[in-house]
């Protein structure tokens, strides 16, 4: 989602460093670029504001001039100026000694509220909870249905009664507590925030529910009105947070920054896709670095360790090393990368993804014909692809339900991963510890060849054209790192 | 009666304004002096009959619409006017077109669209040596209004039956639009048959049926899971041989940047037009919070399936929508319907005019 925007910032900064030294004038046109591409990404036009005249201050304050490096040290203040309008904090649930746990989700219509309760019921789940969903959105037709179509989904029991939103939410507490469940979550009707009516409803579920945590959720395409909506709900439900929804989209979300500037609450999570698990915590700051450029290294290091084994990656690595990476391991981290939610979030991860890597588009569609067509090969053609010929071909592409100009693609990206993790396991990884450098790897091995992208707008596995004598993370196809991470420590 | 006809002199459609809370804000409407014309019985909104000169540039404009859209505006408005205000009280200077760019953009015009607006306006204000900002303003209202009005709003009726097909991304209100369509439809004296084209999200189906049952039309659904694209086809065979003569097909909400969703929407496009039907209106429904991306979203839902008009919903709330010039002036898609609130009247036809008002009140 931000990565429309990071390829703004990363043209600005490229420019910027391509200046040398800086000349009265350059950080006025630089913050105009800013304010340009954060109004792009629909961050709110005071929010703008504010940013801007802080860059600013600072700039003039240290006397940007005659600093040792002038440009990295705008480069520095844009970077933590960003950080603090985003919101440093993650939040963290904590529970309280009599339980449930009530949860109240308020927003406008559409925003994503029914299918987020079940994703956060699910999330809830996942962290051990006994959670139950509560449907007091009586308003809209069928979304009691749907609420419950969804808790059956994810094994969650939901309760609605038809009677009023307010004694359905009370009455779903009651229930939650007489049958030990620990956690509710409340769906409500969608509402503007200028109908008085719904607003003042809404205000008297919380009053009966009394909920521990209240948010706000908000759709990640929504433009310069998110902030009115925002204040609007925090002032009747003194929020906890924001759900950002439809992050899986192109959309900048530039309302996650202006919330949280405007109404003082940041985003807790965020919904990544269709799929009822993808949903995660919000890390503010890793948003940033991404948003600068700088990939999110930990969340997707997060998301490996909870897919590999130690041990498993322990003999993954040896073998990359040794050069004899084979087809069979080649599908088996197809398999593991799956596990980890969608390529297009993943590659988002990535620091120094190149632009037309981030949008490139990855199905995960594609993963599973090349699961086919691996699955197609005999065990002496997965070990030893070269004896693959033309007939060989045929049976594969026969057997996997695909071409054989598609298997024979498949081949050559495959040959180019293999060659290029030699080049790895012979090349040096970043960082200096062991530990943080088998780490650097391990995200680096599950990186598909150039990404499996479809049409000619990517660059090729390795295709990037790499800077000679910069320090280098080891990706494959990532070469171009938009600037060294270390230069801002 | 003809629907044409109905649109014209809007008296189907008053009617049922009088569920409305809405209704009381009527008096204060300056139009309504003017009046005393025969809709006057159910309400007062039948005002606008006697404004039909003024209707010039859009001459279709159904006159109770217009109305409901005004006074549903200022509603959602009232808290917002006199933003201009304070350009008002001095002369046009520097800080005066900075104003008019926060406005656009605060309204979700986007700066790029803003600064083409204002440019326009500039060498306008110029040529007419306009110097008085509050005439200035009047002058960006109509050049809105120009540009975003002269267009045929009539929705396509070709083809036996006549297939519309509601596109978005999720949560825009494509069902609901639907439902609220239906109604209008129905309530004209046409048979309509609903196809639940959205396979994918859980009671989506269901949510049509509710509307399907309100505004009395048929509904035609899978299995949930199914190919969307043989449910609408289903729908439209269904509908050939019983002759009726409208099917509103709905799908599932995808994000455009999802290739394979938007290639499932190509192919119910083209099977669409492959039955006995006809595919005459294309709708992408915009919700009025849509930022910037409701660009992108037009441009690629377009590549899928030809759009034939945008539907901008939630206009009753305090956003603006002014992410549909920016869809008009680049792709030159007109917006041809406006969501006003939940109600099953609450879809009132664009009005240019009052669009460009609401914008900058």
């Amino acid at each position: 989602m931000f990565d429309t925007l990071s390829n703004r910032f990363e043209g600005i900064f490229k420019r910027l460093r391509g200046l040398g030294t800086l000349r009265e004038g350059d950080v006025d046109e630089v913050l105009r670029e800013i304010r340009l591409a954060l109004l792009d990404a629909d961050v709110n036009l005071h929010v703008v504001r504010g940013f801007q005249d802080r860059v600013r201050e600072r700039c003039v304050g240290a006397e940007v001039h005659k600093a040792l490096d002038p440009v990295q040290q705008v480069i520095k203040f844009v970077h933590e100026e960003l950080v603090a309008t985003l919101g440093g904090e993650t939040l963290e649930i904590s529970h309280p000694a009599k339980p449930p746990t009530v949860v109240l989700l308020a927003g406008l219509q559409g925003s994503g509220k029914t299918t987020n309760a079940a994703k956060l019921a699910s999330w809830f789940k996942q962290q051990g909870r006994n959670p139950m969903l509560v449907g007091a959105d009586l308003q809209r037709p069928a979304a009691v249905e749907q609420l419950r179509t969804l808790g059956a989904a994810i094994g969650v029991p939901v309760f609605s009664e038809p009677s009023d939103p307010i004694a359905a939410a009370k009455r779903g507490v009651a229930e939650a507590a007489a049958s030990g469940r620990d956690v509710v979550v409340c769906d409500t009707a969608g509402r503007l925030a200028i109908d008085d009516e719904m607003m003042e409803q809404v205000g008297r579920i919380s009053d009966a529910i009394e909920p521990h945590y209240t948010f706000l959720v908000v759709d990640a395409m929504t433009g310069q009105d998110a902030v009115a909506t925002a204040q609007s709900f925090h002032a009747v439900l003194e929020l906890d947070g924001v759900i950002l929804t439809k992050v899986d989209g192109d959309a900048r979300g530039g309302a996650a920054l202006s919330v949280k500037e405007v109404v003082g609450r940041p985003v807790a999570f965020s919904s990544t896709g269709e799929k009822i698990d993808e949903f995660e915590l919000f890390h503010p700051d890793r948003v940033a670095s991404r948003i600068l450029g700088m990939g999110d290294v930990l969340t997707l290091i997060e998301k490996a360790e909870q897919v590999y084994e130690e041990a498993e990656a322990e003999a993954a690595a040896a073998k990359l090393l040794e050069g004899e990476f084979t087809l069979e391991d080649f599908l088996e981290q197809m398999r593991q990368l799956k596990k980890m939610g969608s390529l297009q979030n993943l590659v988002g991860m990535l620091p120094g993804a190149t632009p037309e890597l981030r949008e490139a588009e990855i199905e995960d569609e594609q993963i599973a014909q090349v699961e086919a067509i691996i699955c197609s090969m005999t065990p002496q053609e997965r070990a030893a692809p070269r004896i693959i010929d033309g007939s060989r071909r045929q049976r594969i592409a026969a057997g996997s339900g695909t071409r054989p100009s598609e298997v024979s693609q498949l081949l050559r990206q495959f040959s180019e991963v293999q060659r290029m993790m030699k080049r790895m396991g012979g090349g040096k990884g970043p960082g200096a510890g062991r530990k943080k450098s088998k780490k650097g790897r391990r995200g680096s091995r599950v990186t598909p060849p150039g990404g499996r992208q479809r049409g000619s707008r990517v660059t090729p596995p390795g295709g990037g054209q790499g800077k000679p004598g910069k320090p280098k993370l080891a990706l494959p196809g990532l070469e171009d790192g938009p600037f060294d991470l270390s230069s801002l420590r | 009666m003809l629907r044409r006809r109905r649109k014209r002199n809007g008296q189907a459609i008053a009617e049922p304004e009088t569920e409305l809370p809405v209704g009381s804000e009527v008096g204060s409407a300056p139009v309504g002096e003017q009046n005393e014309s025969e809709p006057e019985a159910e309400l007062p909104v039948g005002s606008e009959v006697g404004s039909a000169p003024v209707g010039e540039q859009n001459e279709s404009e159904p006159e109770t619409e217009r109305a409901s859209f005004r006074n549903r505006l200022a509603t959602a408005r009232g808290t917002f006017s006199g933003f201009l205000a304070s350009v008002a009280s001095r002369g046009v200077d520097e800080a005066t077109w900075e104003e008019l760019e926060d406005a656009l953009v605060l309204a979700d015009a986007g700066v790029g669209t803003a600064a083409y607006v204002l440019d326009r306006l500039k060498e306008r204000a110029k040529a007419d040596k306009i110097t008085d900002p509050e005439a200035l303003v009047a002058m960006l209202k109509s050049q809105l209004a120009e540009n975003l009005g002269g267009r045929d709003l009539e929705l396509g009726t070709d083809g036996s039956p006549a297939v519309w097909l509601f596109v978005g991304v999720n949560g825009v209100g494509k069902t609901t639009t639907i439902g609220k369509l239906a109604a209008r439809e129905v309530r004209s004296g046409r048979k309509v048959v609903l196809a639940a084209g959205d396979t994918f999200r859980a009671a989506a189906a269901e949510q049509l049926g509710m509307w399907a049952d309100r505004s009395g039309a048929e509904l035609i659904r899978g299995a949930e899971g199914a190919d969307p694209s043989s449910v609408i086809y289903d729908a439209i065979e269904h509908a050939a041989s019983a002759g009726v003569p409208l099917v509103m097909a709905d799908t599932a909400g995808r994000l455009h940047s999802r290739t394979n969703l938007m290639d499932e929407l190509a192919k119910i496009y083209r099977v669409a037009g492959k039955g006995p039907g006809r595919v005459a209106e294309v709708l992408l429904v915009i919700d009025a919070t849509t930022g910037q991306n409701g660009l992108a979203q037009a441009r690629r839902f377009t590549e899928s399936a030809e759009l034939t008009g945008v539907v901008l919903t939630k206009l009753d709330g305090s956003a603006k929508g002014g992410i549909v010039m920016a869809v008009q002036n680049e792709l030159d898609i007109p917006v041809k319907l406006v969501g006003l609130g939940e109600g099953l009247d609450d879809l009132v036809e664009f009005d240019a005019a009052e669009f460009a008002e609401a914008l900058l009140a």
